[in-house]
């Protein structure tokens, strides 16, 4: 499952809980304007960090806070890709 | 002695100063000659006052008219269950209800005043006669609210040593004043010189955003997890504060960097400060945590670090609980413990958590007895532990562990444990509110022992 697909069933997934609707999802809808409040754009930036071992707002204290829906989907994948690098990095390193 | 109004009459002209809120302002100049309590304000004088409004600015004028003429003002704030209302009538001895609704026929108070966004002129307005007893409601540990008292000089306390602010200051909060870090930033307001823009009930952020910028807001106001929401709108532009405050909630470095990046123009600042004790301190340097140098220094706060709590002693702490049942509020030598764990490293303290395992998310309080009492309800579920999980959003969120009974776990079939975990969710959705439901719920064989319970919370 690509990156965008991940978020978007977890986004799917908790409006679900929550009982709440959805704008359609696109890259540029506003994310505070989704359906989603902060509470539960909190709770999606956790269940992806169980998902895809990445918290993209976490890891550096140079943090930038995503706007719309495709601003939140790019630092997934940045931080995915980073991370996918790093860890080949490692996996060449001996011993 | 001193009230808001008295102090607003000393200060040298009101013209031009405003109370904004959502619906329109109210000129400071007519509010010092004129009344938002229709006739009512005469038959308020010396009485035990709750002040229960829906709207802000509402609370606001009633707050500044009753200051000096009521006995005690209850300020309720927008959340609290109708359910407490009784026992905070019993035991302030309330004997007046200031009201933008209709409150309930069955609240054994026989006065109720109508209070309204709007003034009228009065015929006469009644002389500030007596000191003011302010009792802010702070949620306890079994869900009922505790009554902190203050006076309007441990309100004002931690301004005095401000200094003299500038004469075209506009204040802003995303708090609501019916808080301690709201109503820290209305005295600041109001005993400066400048005006108060108020968040109107449910108003979106980005539509609060941009009327802060259409009356050129320069200090606003709001815990990390405001800021956030404010940096996640797209109106975050309408706003270019000159200085930007953050409390309530513990500021990291990731939202002060952030907002250093995107207001270049602003000094950034984060203050601790709690209903009890008060403002302690303000922390400027652009960093999280606080210098250890404050620890132990001399001032107009005293600050100790107390078996792993931050403690402070200073005239801006409360003056008591009401209400027997309480334990006192301060020490032997008079200080308050925050009951915030704080820990060195290296020059500098960092906060870590509640010492009661209270989470805080995004400004609401999770008592994790409470949620694990819920989680316990399940036929299937043996014990619970729930704890705070970090996050870049809201500060932190809850986060359950749970031990299925032996009969009821699938080992490793697993297949049960997705119906668990939805059974156990919409046990939540029916009987908690949201903040207190569990981001994610983990099934594991055990928990930790019981005596690392509370360190384990601490995570």
């Amino acid at each position: 499952m690509s990156i965008r697909s991940t978020v978007i069933s977890e986004v799917e997934q908790i409006a679900a809980e929550n009982k709440k609707g959805l704008a359609p999802l696109t890259d540029q809808l506003v994310l505070l304007d989704s359906g989603l409040d902060s509470l539960a754009i909190a709770i999606l930036v956790a269940r992806l960090e169980e998902a895809l071992g990445v918290d993209p707002f976490s890891e550096s204290d140079d943090v930038s806070y995503p706007v719309t829906l495709g601003d939140f989907i790019r630092s997934y994948e940045r931080s995915y890709e980073n991370a996918a690098k790093h860890h080949d990095v490692d996996s060449r390193q001996p011993g | 002695m001193t009230s808001i109004r008295d102090s607003l009459a000393r200060a040298s002209g009101c013209s031009g100063r405003s109370l904004w809120g959502a619906a329109g302002g109210i000129s400071l100049d007519d509010l010092l000659c004129g009344t938002a309590l229709g006739g009512g304000a005469a038959q308020l004088t010396g009485r035990s006052v709750l002040v229960a409004t829906r709207d802000q600015l509402t609370a606001a004028l009633a707050l500044i008219e009753l200051d000096g003429s009521a006995r005690r003002l209850i300020v309720c704030p927008p959340d609290i269950s109708p359910e407490h209302l009784p026992a905070i009538i019993a035991t302030a001895g309330v004997d007046a209800i200031v009201s933008d609704h209709d409150p309930d026929d069955r609240l054994a108070v026989a006065l109720r005043v109508r209070c309204s966004p709007q003034v009228t002129r009065a015929k006469s307005v009644p002389r500030d006669r007596c000191a003011t007893e302010w009792l802010l409601l702070t949620s306890g540990t079994t869900g009922a609210p505790k009554m902190v008292a203050h006076s309007f000089a441990s309100l004002t306390a931690p301004i005095g040593g401000s200094p003299r602010q500038e004469g075209d200051v506009v204040w802003g909060t995303f708090y609501d004043i019916r808080r301690y870090g709201g109503l820290q930033i209305f005295f600041r307001a109001l005993l400066g010189r400048g005006s108060f823009v108020l968040c109107g009930a449910g108003e979106p952020i980005g539509d609060f955003l941009v009327r802060l910028g259409s009356h050129g807001a320069t200090h606003v106001s709001g815990t990390p997890s405001h800021w956030r929401r404010a940096l996640m709108s797209p109106h975050a532009r309408a706003i270019a504060p000159r200085y930007v405050r953050l409390s309530g909630e513990i500021a990291d470095q990731g939202i002060l960097n952030a907002l250093r990046t995107f207001y270049p123009q602003a000094r950034v600042g984060h203050a601790f400060a709690s209903t009890e004790a008060g403002v302690g301190f303000e922390v400027n340097d652009g960093l999280e945590g606080f210098p250890a140098s404050l620890v132990g220094a001399p001032g107009d706060v005293h600050i100790r670090v107390h078996d792993g709590s931050l403690r402070l002693r200073s005239a801006r702490n409360a003056v008591g609980y009401l209400g027997e049942e309480h334990p006192a509020l301060t020490d032997d030598d008079g200080f308050v413990d925050t009951g915030d764990m704080v820990e060195r490293r290296g020059d500098r303290y960092y906060f870590l958590g509640r010492r009661s395992g209270v989470i805080n998310v995004g400004g609401l309080k999770v008592y994790p007895e409470e949620v694990e009492a819920a989680i316990n309800r399940h036929p299937a579920v043996r014990m619970s532990m729930v704890r705070p999980r970090r996050s870049p959003i809201t500060g932190a969120l809850v986060i359950a562990d749970v031990v299925l009974k032996r009969e009821s776990d699938p080992g490793t079939a697993g297949g049960p444990l997705v119906e668990y975990r939805q059974e156990i969710l919409r046990i939540f959705h029916e009987r908690l509110a949201a903040h207190k439901v569990p981001a994610t719920i983990r099934f594991v064989p055990a928990l930790e022992m019981a005596a690392a319970v509370k360190l384990a919370r601490h995570a």
